[in-house]
């Protein structure tokens, strides 16, 4: 149990630690277009990875021995990191365009930050 | 095939694949959850098996086959997009230098976009802002990711190779 306990939270802290990043990119990053860039990318990984560790702890600590229904539990969480995979880079996506076509500037180097 | 095999083909493979969904997703096997299962996906499957499978069998076997080996590619990718990102992030300077690049793609069928607009999104220092016949508009946020788009080609091959359209 210790090993998969290891396991699970090195999981967790690596997608914790790409959910940070994000939030950093967000504050720090010049313009819309460009934070977009660190939201996009950094919270699809970052959740996906904190979905994994629940998917394998789940798997290995609640599911062994348990009736079916919760046995599936597993199941539902990898539908959702494929639906995290799907709609994120949409919605971003969308986000970007809806920017573009309303005039927003794209920000330059050299450029004072907006 | 003609036409109307092929129709009855897309509601076989739309029902079977609600149903396996509401299985998954109920866990109870008792009649009534069973039977409100079957009811609920044979309804979808006829409204709306055209959404799902629109080609023959045979050649939809070899492109899942294809598209599951670029996934497990394009999930390394994001990885290095990752930690690209949190590189230009952390660092004190922030390495940045933002353009807006165009190209064009043979690419036709909305699938095969919809994959390429994707990955660009979650592949490093690249996004997706707009696509209008097959031409792409990608926000990249420095000049070497937009030069792997533009110069090398790589994701736009395998994309290509896996819905075989060149």
């Amino acid at each position: 149990m210790v090993l998969i306990d290891v396991i699970v939270i090195l999981f967790l802290a690596a997608g914790i630690i790409f959910m940070f990043t994000g939030v950093i990119g967000l504050l720090r990053l010049p313009d819309f277009y460009t934070r977009l860039h660190a939201t996009g990318k950094c919270d699809t990984l970052g959740e996906v990875l904190i979905i994994a560790g629940l998917l394998l702890y789940h798997l290995f600590v609640y599911s062994p021995g348990a009736e079916l229904s919760v046995k599936l539990v597993p199941v539902k969480l990898l539908f959702l990191i494929i639906f995290i995979f799907l709609a994120n880079p949409t919605a971003t996506h969308a986000i970007m365009k809806a920017a573009y076509k309303t005039g927003v500037k794209p920000w330059k180097k050299g450029d004072a930050r907006m | 095939m003609n036409a109307k095999s092929g129709k009855g083909f897309g509601i076989l493979v739309t029902f079977c694949a609600m149903f396996l969904f509401w299985i998954l997703l109920s866990g109870i096997f008792d009649a009534l959850h069973i039977g409100a299962g079957i009811i609920c996906s044979a309804i979808i499957a006829l409204i709306s098996h055209d959404l799902l499978v629109k080609e023959k069998g045979d050649k939809m076997i070899s492109k899942s086959f294809k598209f599951v080996i670029y996934l497990g590619w394009e999930l390394w990718q994001i990885v290095l997009a990752n930690f690209d990102v949190a590189y230009r992030v952390l660092h004190p300077k922030m390495p940045i230098d933002p353009l807006i690049i165009e190209f064009d793609t043979s690419l036709r069928s909305d699938f095969a976009l919809v994959t390429l607009a994707n990955s660009i999104t979650l592949t490093p220092g690249t996004i997706t802002i707009d696509i209008k016949d097959g031409k792409f508009l990608v926000h990249a946020i420095a000049k070497k990711p937009a030069d792997a788009l533009l110069v090398d080609k790589t994701m736009q091959k395998k994309v290509a190779d896996v819905f075989m359209e060149w």
